[in-house]
């Protein structure tokens, strides 16, 4: 099994795992930290899939992909977390 | 002036005018509803621009120059000409609702940004011709409309903005991990270069299950509907209108295009599986519809029975008038939808509650907003000449003609359970229960507009001969690269 491969199953196997947590779990910041980790896995994937090219480097454009998916992901992860404490608050205010 | 003002000038208008006046009404919050319509006023003229513009033959323009493999294309046909006006119009009859029903709210300052945030993802949508800038718009959709919900503020709306975005990250990392994938076989982002016959290696079924179920997410169809009802119910009413109107669509659009191009070659097994899914949404959402007992929850539970609809697409890809069909259940939903969550929000406000069975005398003390519901209502159960009864006609044809009549089964059934929630709300407003006084006043504008979108899904039915004409027209563009 060559280098990459290994590396992009790994990536999968990060985004089921995390997946699972998504769904599995009850508490707001876990779930939001498995959102994370499932990105992860994706940029993983992409990543070690940039060497599909024979060749000295690697495809840029994947690794363009995952500056801007990381961009979107904090993004999104900042609003997660304004709305779990939000939650949070509400709760603790009743 | 003319001269100036092309197709790829619009286009990219279409895009960046939002944008900028929505950073502007984050900075200046004192003169950010004056932004939101500039924009209602700005965007209409130039989608209908677009439209005329690419009627003839579809537009495809290379940002800065840089060519479609390494650069950014915008793609547009008359398709997405016609959603784009749809969503301009729509967005402009929610802008003017939106001003009376936040008048004297604080959360105002905040709904005009992020109301043209999404204005500026949802054109992004429908004029990318790139798999990984879709991906980027869908985000910026899902980011905005999250917020949206969230300014419902009470507790309910929060905890269900939160699930809605969990669903919807879920949704983008599994489009995403699919766009890499697809990119890994292919080498290119680009739709029309996707769908290039050489280009195909082995299926990408991988790519194919992980795109399509991330879109499925995102557009709500039937067992990963969970997220919607509440967050389409707990938003402020115009949101609601937005979300149920416009957001859900923008997911069902990709997916079409992808249907249309990189994966038209699927087989007919994953079409009938989604049509299928879609049929248990259209009996699973009306039945439960039937029995919601808060207004908005029916609406919404409404909208997910209507988007099983669009879904039997798949199933019947390879019939003629089909996408005919689909495009204008799209604009028809859109604005029956619109309509609807503007009156019940109009209830809702003049009534301090929405419980189904205590809208005594709503006839009488908000006939214009009732009306619309009504009229609405119709729409959606496909009474002629609605632009529905025209899209549910070319739906049963498409059927037949391809042999699967089951299919118009469902189509009917549909029919016949959304006329039985819409008349059970409408029987409840014309109890003649003791009139309560109270309750905010509903201005003129607020009445209207609903009324207005109602008529408008009313007769679209009249112009729905134009209209397939226009789809019809240059379609096998989408599958082609056209201009430079």
């Amino acid at each position: 099994m060559s280098a990459p491969l290994l590396y992009a199953l790994v990536g999968v196997a990060l985004f089921c795992m995390a997946l699972h947590w998504v769904i599995a779990c009850a508490d707001p910041l876990r779930r939001i930290l498995a959102v994370n980790v499932m990105s992860s896995g994706v940029f993983l994937v992409l990543v070690a899939l940039a060497r599909r090219v024979p060749g000295p480097s690697p495809d840029p454009v994947p690794h363009a992909m995952v500056i801007t998916g990381i961009v979107v992901a904090v993004s999104a992860t900042a609003l997660a977390i304004v709305l779990a404490s939000r939650m949070r608050s509400g709760a603790a205010g009743r | 002036m003319n001269a100036t003002l092309t197709g790829p000038t619009l286009a990219v208008l279409l895009i960046v005018a939002p944008l900028v006046l929505a950073i502007a009404a984050f900075l200046a919050p004192r003169f950010a509803g004056r932004f939101g319509f500039v924009n209602a006023a700005l965007m209409p003229a130039a989608a209908a621009g677009l439209l005329a513009a690419v009627a003839e033959s579809p537009l495809s323009y290379a940002l800065g120059d840089w060519g479609a493999p390494l650069g950014i294309r915008l793609y547009a046909d008359s398709l997405s000409g016609i959603l784009l006006l749809a969503t301009a119009v729509i967005l402009a009859c929610v802008t003017v609702h939106a001003r009376g029903y936040f008048a004297r709210s604080a959360i105002r300052s905040s709904f005009w940004p992020l109301v043209l945030f999404l204005h500026a993802a949802l054109n992004g949508i429908f004029l990318s011709a790139d798999v990984f800038n879709l991906y980027v718009a869908l985000e910026l959709l899902s980011l905005a409309a999250v917020a949206l919900v969230a300014l419902g503020n009470e507790a309910a709306a929060v905890a269900a903005a939160f699930r809605y975005l969990l669903a919807s990250l879920v949704a983008s990392l599994s489009y995403l991990l699919g766009v890499s994938l697809l990119y890994h076989g292919y080498g290119t982002l680009d739709l029309a270069l996707l769908a290039e016959p050489g280009r195909h290696g082995a299926f990408p079924w991988a790519a194919l299950a992980l795109m399509t179920a991330g879109l499925a997410i995102k557009g709500a169809l039937f067992p990963v509907h969970f997220w919607l009802p509440r967050a389409h119910a707990e938003a402020p009413a115009p949101v609601s209108a937005l979300l149920s109107a416009l957001v859900v669509k923008a997911p069902l659009y990709v997916l079409l295009r992808l249907w249309i191009g990189p994966f038209a070659d699927v087989p007919q097994a994953v079409g009938e599986l989604l049509g299928l899914l879609g049929c248990a949404a259209i009996l699973w959402g009306s039945v439960q519809a039937l029995r919601q007992e808060r207004l908005k929850l029916l609406v919404a539970y409404s909208t997910v029975a209507q988007i099983g609809y669009l879904f039997l697409f798949f199933p019947l890809a390879r019939a003629t008038a089909v996408l005919d069909a689909v495009a204008l259940f799209v604009l028809a939903h859109a604005l029956a939808k619109a309509a609807m969550f503007l009156a019940a929000g109009n209830i809702l406000a003049c009534l301090g509650h929405d419980r189904i069975k205590e809208l005594d005398r709503v006839a009488g003390r908000l006939p214009v907003s009732l009306a619309a519901f009504g009229v609405a209502g119709a729409c959606l159960m496909g009474m002629p000449p609605s632009g529905n009864f025209v899209a549910k006609w070319l739906l049963v044809a498409a059927a037949f003609e391809s042999g699967e009549w089951g299919w118009s089964l469902v189509v009917i059934a549909g029919s016949l359970l959304s006329a039985g929630y819409v008349f059970r709300v409408v029987g409840h407003a014309f109890t003649p229960e003791q009139a309560r006084e109270g309750g905010a006043a509903i201005s003129a504008s607020m009445s209207v507009t609903p009324f207005l979108l109602a008529l408008l899904a009313l007769l679209l039915g009249l112009i729905a001969a134009p209209l397939v004409e226009l789809v019809d027209s240059p379609l096998p563009g989408a599958a082609t690269v056209v201009g430079r």
